[in-house]
């Protein structure tokens, strides 16, 4: 491997008292890509970020971040990291400008390297007009950008991301997909993490989905979403009645029902033949069909798949009814 | 636009050498916060100036204190309550870090980490000069006649520093333990305030029962103010001037290691 890797994870455990947060994790992101951990909340992320950025130590397993132990080379570690948490963690009481400056110095910059590197983010991020206020009056939008410009100051080769956008209206999530694309293009490591399907889709090169401590699948967008099958045939009825026979007659690979929506989704092989069959036997039937799509599977049927329940929180859970595994 | 001459690379520096600009860099953090954040400063100084002219003028004539004249007794006392109030800012600075996840960006940094503490409690060092200052100013218009030479007043501002000092770290780990910013408010008053007036603050403790005497008579609060008093007025000093240094330097023994450890300890 040209590259190699940046991160290594394995077999990594952590308990908070009795809860065992993570139940033995590997996880590996090879130098200049991004991964995307993905998960619900409470799955374990943060801990895993935690742990990788040396603010928490593991109860067993191993971690490496460049080639440091993360238990043992703690300083090391944290010279060649960046690290986004949750939240914006910038000081509300000093400027955007006076943020950077303190920060790269802690991060040992000269104060002429701290002085121009600050400037340099300020404009990338869109902060300048705003670099002398006081972060107290910044929107969410901007401390969240203040926070990653902050964790950029000292370029460090390795970038923690912990769901760097949760919580932002769509417009300012869209502006930190575009920063976080341009960081990838710089050629820095990413290890992102978030509860977003789509956020994992648009953005990584790769995506372990981790559910309850452990990582439950690996690969790339599309590797993932062959996991669950071909195209998805979803079918709303007019009526409930219309609902209760079709739910009889249809059958497929991987079928899902939703009584409420009066939905019935399978995975078909795709051909225009076993689409008419469906059709056909609902209409020999009398069962008249509201809409049709036909669409390629997405992260949330995927993590569906995987795990038996949604990503995110739903308000009602859908009826599953697998007929594979 | 990067400029060749400037190099934006970490740059690699002495353990020691890391101490000093770390410290440097928190210590600065906190003093800009003072400019920026002013009324922080204004309301520390109101309460003592409000203490002082509430005592002064309210309470003062029915208050018997010998020789001395009530507000020549009070100074000492008001200057020690704000100091101590004012050092417990210490206390509501790192619980706010905690809280608003700034404390977890400095750990996951190469530094010193105890640069944090060290840059808030000089803050408090600064904050309580210039509060002590203010408060003298009134305290001379309000009939404070001090007799104090030059070496006496060092004496006297360098045991108030000192004690702004201590209280500052023993604060310090207040703000480490404590689990919200309001549980900090409410702790550092019932902590202060009882024994601020349970000493020689404000009342002579002669009028006070035996208990409460004693304990008024025996405590570090009580030792500060009167070394301060006899410097600044000339009452006897007794033992009070060592018994404060003692009592201020071993809180300051037993705080640092300890703020130290439980920083590093601290996870959420």
């Amino acid at each position: 491997m040209p590259n190699g890797n940046a991160i290594i994870v394995k077999g990594l455990r952590k308990s908070y008292g009795k809860t065992e947060v993570l139940k033995g994790v590997d996880l590996v992101v090879e130098k200049g890509t991004m991964l995307a951990l993905l998960g619900p909340n409470g799955a374990g992320k943060t801990t895993v970020v935690r742990i990788l950025s040396t603010l928490l130590s593991h109860d067993g397993g191993e971690a490496s971040v460049n080639g440091y132990d993360t238990a043992t080379q703690s300083n090391e570690v944290r010279s060649v990291i960046g690290l986004t948490g949750q939240y914006a963690a910038v000081d509300e009481y000093l400027t955007g400008r006076q943020n950077l400056l303190m920060m790269g110095r802690l991060y040992r910059l000269s104060a002429a390297g701290a002085r121009q590197r600050a400037e340099e983010l300020l404009e990338q991020f869109d902060l300048v007009d705003a670099a002398n206020r006081v972060v107290k009056k910044y929107s969410g939008g901007m401390r969240r950008r203040l926070d990653l410009a902050i964790s950029l100051i000292a370029t460090p080769p390795i970038i923690f991301l912990d769901e760097p956008t949760t919580g932002l209206d769509p417009r300012s999530r869209l502006a930190m997909w575009d920063v976080i694309r341009k960081l990838m293009d710089s050629g820095a490591t990413i290890l992102l993490t978030t509860q977003y399907l789509e956020e994992a889709d648009q953005l990584a090169d790769k995506i372990a989905v981790i559910d309850q401590g452990r990582v439950i699948a690996e690969g790339t967008a599309d590797e993932l979403k062959q996991k669950v099958g071909s195209d998805r045939l979803e079918l709303t009825m007019a009526t409930d009645a219309d609902f209760a026979k079709a739910e009889k007659i249809v059958s497929g690979d991987n079928k899902q029902t939703h009584p409420k929506r009066r939905v019935i989704s399978i995975a078909t092989s795709g051909g225009v033949s076993g689409l008419n069959a469906v059709l056909s036997s609902l209409e020999n039937a009398g069962v008249t069909v509201e809409t049709l799509s036909l669409h390629k599977p997405t992260l949330d049927d995927v993590f569906l798949h995987l795990t038996g329940h949604g990503a995110e929180a739903e308000e009602h859970e859908p009826n599953i009814e697998e007929t594979h595994v | 636009m990067s400029n060749a001459t400037v190099s934006t690379k970490p740059v690699q520096s002495s353990a020691l050498g890391r101490i000093f600009s770390d410290s440097a860099t928190l210590i600065k953090r906190n003093l800009t916060h003072i400019k920026n954040n002013p009324d922080q400063l204004l309301s520390m100084v109101l309460q003592p100036v409000m203490f002082m002219l509430l005592f002064r003028y309210v309470f003062g004539g029915a208050i018997n204190t010998g020789g001395t004249s009530y507000v020549n007794f009070l100074t000492a006392g008001i200057l020690v309550q704000g100091a101590a109030f004012g050092a417990t800012t210490t206390a509501l600075g790192v619980a706010t870090d905690l809280q608003r996840g700034i404390i977890d960006r400095f750990r996951s940094l190469p530094m010193f980490s105890s640069a944090v503490l060290i840059g808030h409690v000089t803050a408090d060092l600064v904050r309580n000069t210039v509060s002590s200052a203010i408060m003298i100013g009134v305290g001379l218009m309000v009939g404070f006649r001090p007799e104090a030479n030059l070496v006496e007043w060092l004496m006297a501002a360098g045991i108030l520093l000192l004690f702004t000092f201590a209280i500052s770290w023993l604060s310090a780990i207040l703000g480490l333990l404590s689990k919200s910013i309001e549980a900090v408010q409410w702790f550092s008053f019932i902590a202060i305030f009882p024994l601020t007036f349970a000493s020689s603050a404000f009342v002579p403790t002669d009028g006070m029962p035996a208990g409460l005497r004693w304990f008024a008579e025996n405590q570090p609060i009580t030792h500060v103010i009167e070394a301060l008093r006899a410097l600044l007025v000339g009452t006897p000093i007794d033992n009070h001037g060592w018994l404060a240094v003692v009592w201020c330097l071993g809180a300051i023994a037993v705080s640092v290691p300890l703020t130290a450890y439980l920083f590093r300890r601290y996870s959420k």
